[in-house]
């Protein structure tokens, strides 16, 4: 149906106005971003002066020589890149071993309420930060890579995000290849993960942000800053409210008294935005699949 | 009859299969989810020393519940949490349906596409990049920095006369914290509500449309009560989360300046366990809060189902 009349006048005022309205909260997303990325090319002098906004001033590559020939830098990323691999491939294995069995119905999997009710027990009810703490460390993970990915093997919530997929794939798929004679795992291999390629990227997906992203596990469960993942890095230098177990108040004031703490942390900063950038067009594509966690009855 | 028995015995080979898959995620969830709640549980009535474990330290009965609330600190760190989770829950709840009302009259696909891709950037940046951005271009400046850019075009614009320490008054910090939550969500809120608005009958819209309806008309009358059950929803299971203001944010942009209007259970426990080293104090905030969380979860999630139907497992 072609609507032939013409704009009204108050459409035309709502349009323009709804423009500004959108164009100006789009455009706060970006500019502390894009202050941040204009801080990194310009020299201290321009930015102690105040010249810099949104375009770098003076520009010069110096911040980032100066980040890229730190070694601390790189054993933090050396950490990072090594949890993110391991992480991810741990995450996603448990995530499909969680889903497949607790996407079958009661009658098929007779124990499934009992593990259901335990996965619904861990996610609601949290030991807090120092049980927690204190359980990591007696299992002798502190200073370990293994702290930063074993205590989040299971990501619950993902776990439900492919549970829902599976549960929608149709059941008389997995009836006639078991009626040929296939088992779980050839029914697993074979049917449900090549159908669930969407879904299964999405919570890929979903654990290389978060272990890309976190940085808390990695200041309270090293003693030691070589073992940070360099968000944590990032984060004794850019805030001035961390505390780690050991004393390294040292390093971080040899670093504040750095003339160059602005532009450098901006570009420390835009370094570590990189790599979501590059896989920004993958999450705009598979991300919404993961929106709704849980189901809602027809 | 041999078909029965083979059915059988494969029936119970899945079982095995099942719970064989089931054995290592269960095993890692137990020890480092399941376990640390008994744990929390046991250093709550005791005095805990790591020295001694939590079977060799001292049972105390009630007493750490006692000191909590003689704790000055208790009662603010409440208070702050549930003014900055309740405004947080409003404030992410009302812009992203705002946003996505406006956006869904936007006919341009190119402009509509754009947006949606910058506005939830921020979304995947972790609490410390963000932080580290935003502490800069909040900052009033010092003897030997200058203003942040925010300040400067305040300043430039005339709205305000001095730099404002967004991140250090105690007047403006809940508010900053709001203002930047939003900021970081609203782009990645926005498309629940986008992907709820191309849900409805477009019938509607034509026929309203005949009927001589306006545009304000139907989004009164169409849009909004076709977008209510998701509001809803998204509202309900907001309220699991009042106890969690937001530890991350919070964490990183606070400091000892703030600490009146912005300190929050959560922080509370940290500075209380890593920074004082009152496990036990610690502990037992944790498990009151956990107490209280999962309560508020069950019921959001009761409603949840009652009202939307909303199933998580």
């Amino acid at each position: 149906m072609e609507m032939k009349i013409k704009k009204s006048k108050g459409r035309i005022l709502f349009e323009v106005i709804n423009f500004i309205i959108i164009a100006f909260l789009t455009i706060s997303c970006l500019v502390p971003i894009i202050n941040i990325l204009a801080y990194s090319f310009s020299s201290s002098q321009a930015i102690i002066e105040n010249r810099v906004s949104i375009i770098p001033q003076d520009f010069t590559l110096q911040a980032y020589k100066y980040v890229l020939s730190n070694a601390r830098f790189w054993t933090s990323m050396k950490v990072t890149v090594l949890r993110v691999v391991f992480g991810v491939i741990v995450n996603v294995i448990m995530i499909m071993l969680v889903a497949y069995p607790l996407s079958k119905p009661d009658h098929k999997f007779h124990a499934r309420k009992y593990y259901v009710a335990f996965m619904l027990c861990v996610m609601l009810f949290s030991g807090g930060m120092m049980p927690t703490y204190f359980i990591v460390s007696k299992t002798g993970l502190i200073d370990t890579l293994a702290s930063l990915i074993l205590p989040g093997a299971v990501p619950v919530f993902s776990c439900i995000v492919l549970m829902n997929f599976f549960r929608g794939v149709p059941e008389e798929l997995e009836e006639s290849a078991l009626l040929d004679g296939a088992n779980q795992f050839q029914v697993l291999s074979k049917i449900y993960l090549p159908i669930s390629k969407p879904s299964i990227a999405t919570v890929t997906l979903f654990a290389l942000i978060n272990h890309w992203n976190s940085w808390f596990d990695g200041l309270i469960y090293s003693n030691h800053t070589e073992n940070y993942p360099m968000q944590s890095y990032l984060q004794t230098l850019v805030t001035s409210t961390s505390f780690s177990l050991e004393d390294m108040d040292v390093d971080r004031m040899l670093d504040m008294m750095n003339v160059n703490e602005t532009n450098m942390q901006s570009a420390m900063i835009f370094i570590s935005i990189i790599p979501l950038m590059l896989i920004y067009p993958f999450l705009q594509k598979y991300f919404t699949t993961g929106l709704t966690v849980g189901s809602v009855k027809g | 009859m041999s078909k029965i028995k083979l059915n059988r015995k494969k029936r119970s080979t899945d079982q095995l299969f099942f719970h064989g898959m089931l054995f290592l995620p269960v095993l890692f969830l137990f020890i480092y989810h399941f376990l640390p709640i008994p744990a929390g549980i046991l250093m709550s009535f005791e005095n805990f020393q790591p020295g001694k474990g939590f079977f060799g330290s001292k049972f105390v009965g009630f007493d750490n519940f006692k000191k909590l609330f003689l704790l000055p600190d208790t009662l603010p760190a409440l208070r702050n949490t549930l003014i900055i989770a309740i405004e947080k829950i409003a404030c992410n709840i009302v812009i992203p349906v705002g946003f996505a009302l406006l956006l869904n009259e936007v006919r341009v696909k190119l402009l509509k596409r754009t947006v949606q891709t910058v506005t939830y950037l921020p979304y995947f940046l972790s609490w410390v990049i963000l932080s580290g951005i935003l502490i800069k271009f909040l900052s009033p400046g010092s003897a030997a920095t200058s203003p942040g850019l925010f300040n400067t075009i305040l300043l430039k614009l005339g709205i305000i006369k001095e730099a404002v320490y967004f991140l250090g008054t105690n007047s403006t910090f809940r508010q900053t914290m709001v203002v930047s939550d939003v900021w970081k969500n609203f782009g990645y809120n926005t498309i629940v509500y986008l992907a709820a608005l191309t849900g409805i009958d477009p019938t509607l819209y034509e026929a309203s449309a005949v009927d001589g309806a306006g545009r304000w008309k139907q989004t009164v009358h169409i849009t909004i009560p076709g977008i209510a059950p998701f509001i809803i929803l998204m509202t309900v299971l907001a309220i699991g989360n009042v106890l969690s203001a937001g530890f991350d944010q919070i964490f990183n942009m606070y400091n000892p300046a703030v600490y009146e209007t912005g300190d929050i259970i959560d922080t509370l426990v940290y500075r209380l366990g890593l920074v004082n080293k009152q496990f036990s104090l610690s502990a037992a905030v944790g498990l009151l809060k956990s107490i209280v969380s999962c309560i508020l979860v069950l019921t959001s999630y009761k409603l949840a189902d009652k009202f939307a139907g909303y199933r998580v497992w």
